[in-house]
């Protein structure tokens, strides 16, 4: 299988300290990769690199055949095939979720607004959200608009989404509703790296998990061979903690 | 961020988030009530103090009245031609002002320090004097009034606070906002028109209204530069009657009255769409 994202050597500095140092990872069509690790491992910042919201000084990430690190990095390009999900939705609040879905469509990809509603409205539907078109961001739970901010990423069509701790802002029953959804999307097939703190979600959806500390991956592997027998002791004492 | 005026401190304290605490004493009813009083007091204390020979104060007042009218709106007009200048250039300015392009962003910042610390009476004078009398401009010649010298005298430092104002409504949306347009790949330009600034409009609507009240009061400014509203007025008024000292204080609390009732509504609205913003967010 050829990878659909592969990072190769990827560095990153914020002033003097290294946040990412040389960093690798493979993950092919249809692929779930997690990645976990403490806080302040570099988990955000490795997927931010992807989709070019934060610069990197070394090594190369390619999408498809877009390669990130380059002056002439034609972003616009980019973006239409990575999605990205936030950990604080990030919404637009002055729009309600039909519109928040059908904004970028309409407006960075140029289509007829007519075929764009149509999509919305399934997209929505597909998220369990059907009824909630004209409810403003305000007006949603937590969860549900994290949902919609899903559907507004998968109304590009992306071929990989990236989702930004989405979870770690929710109340507790609301996280089982946004981790369904992107269950869903990973059994149909959608490419997607998740940082994530779920590790019974990891465990289950994902096809490879990354464990980082530090700024490096420890290890990574197949969930059934990473949760039950860990190599590095780093990843067995953060497991331990947290399991 | 420079220290604000003083006399802009509740516009200032608007756009801080840590200066939430801190209230401003705001127009209300009562500073109405109170300045009818006054006039009443004063009127009264005029009277007896003049005897009958003299006309009452109320009279007088009453005579003067379409008069000073006359040159209230006068003040008004230069208010709202100075509002609409300076807004108009204002919003350019801070458009210049969040711009990525240092080469913008920089002198922007730097007329508006200018033109938002400069006290507003060294502007007026400035527009007054340097402005030539006559002007020819392709061939036509135009006549400068003064008081068209005082509509851009006083538009530029509302140029400047519309500018903060605008800077400080983007500043105050939420990063995520430019993430989330970034991410899904809308231009720069896009994701200011259609994500940030409807955002940030409303919040920029009550510091907006505040500027025009003060702008309002200051338009009063212009007696000093000899433009006929209403203080010049006023003063004429009084030399008219023999400059009697007993009629000073009842005209220009007349006049204040004047001012009071056209800025109460104003600063009563924007209260209320504040509000209504607290409640929103």
């Amino acid at each position: 299988m050829t990878a659909l994202l592969s990072i190769t050597d990827l560095h990153k500095r914020f002033g003097p300290i290294e946040v990412l140092k040389g960093v690798s990872l493979d993950v092919g069509k249809g692929e779930v990769a997690c990645i976990i690790g403490p806080s302040g491992s570099g988990k955000s910042t490795l997927i931010r690199c992807v989709n070019a919201l934060v610069p990197f000084e070394q090594g190369s990430i390619k999408v498809l055949d877009i390669e990130v690190n380059d002056p002439k990095l034609d972003r616009l390009r980019l973006r239409k095939h990575v999605g990205m999900v936030f950990q604080q939705y990030n919404l637009f609040p002055h729009l309600n979720a039909l519109q928040n879905v059908m904004l970028a469509p309409v407006h960075v990809l140029k289509r007829p607004a007519g075929e764009v509603e149509a999509e919305a409205r399934a997209l929505l539907k597909k998220v369990r959200l059907e009824g909630k078109e004209n409810a403003y961001p305000g007006e949603l739970s937590g969860g549900q608009q994290q949902r919609v901010a899903i559907a507004r990423s998968l109304a590009m069509k992306p071929d990989l989404m990236l989702f930004d701790e989405v979870t770690a802002a929710l109340d507790p029953e609301t996280v089982g509703e946004v981790l369904l959804t992107i269950r869903q999307l990973a059994e149909e097939g959608m490419t997607c790296v998740l940082v994530t703190h779920e590790m019974g979600f990891a465990r289950e959806v994902a096809t490879e998990v990354y464990f980082t500390d530090r700024g490096a991956i420890v290890e990574h592997g197949p969930p059934k061979i990473f949760f039950t027998a860990p190599q590095d002791a780093r990843t067995k004492a953060f497991l331990a903690q947290i399991l | 961020m420079s220290k604000p005026l003083p006399v802009l401190l509740p516009l200032g304290a608007a756009l801080r988030p840590g200066g939430q605490n801190f209230r401003w004493p705001r127009l209300t009813a009562w500073h109405g009530v109170a300045l009818t009083l006054l006039l009443l007091l004063t009127a009264f204390a005029a009277n007896a103090d003049d005897g009958t020979a003299q006309a009452g104060v109320f009279s007088v007042l009453v005579r003067w009245t379409p008069l000073l009218l006359r040159g209230f709106a006068l003040n008004i007009l230069i208010s709202f031609l100075s509002m609409a200048f300076g807004t108009l250039f204002g919003v350019l300015l801070g458009l210049a002002l969040i711009s990525p392009a240092l080469p913008l962003r920089g002198p922007a910042w730097a007329v508006m320090q200018f033109f938002r610390n400069a006290p507003w009476l060294v502007l007026l004078f400035f527009m007054i004097f340097l402005i030539p009398y006559h002007m020819q401009v392709f061939g036509q010649k135009f006549t400068m009034a003064d008081w068209i010298k005082a509509v851009i005298g006083l538009a530029l430092p509302v140029m400047a606070n519309v500018a903060e104002i605008l800077r400080g409504g983007i500043a105050s949306i939420p990063p995520g906002q430019w993430e989330a347009g970034e991410s899904l790949g809308f231009t720069r330009r896009q994701q200011l028109w259609l994500i940030l600034l409807p955002q940030a409009f409303r919040r920029m609507i009550p510091p907006w209204m505040n500027l025009y009240a003060i702008l309002t009061t200051s338009t009063s400014l212009a007696s000093i530069v000899g433009v006929n509203e209403v203080v010049t007025l006023a003063g004429q008024v009084l030399a008219a009657e023999g400059s009697r000292p007993a009629l000073l204080a009842p005209v220009y609390i007349y006049v204040l009255l004047m001012f009071f009732i056209y800025t109460y509504p104003i600063a009563w609205a924007t209260r209320r769409l504040e509000r209504r913003g607290q409640q929103g967010s």
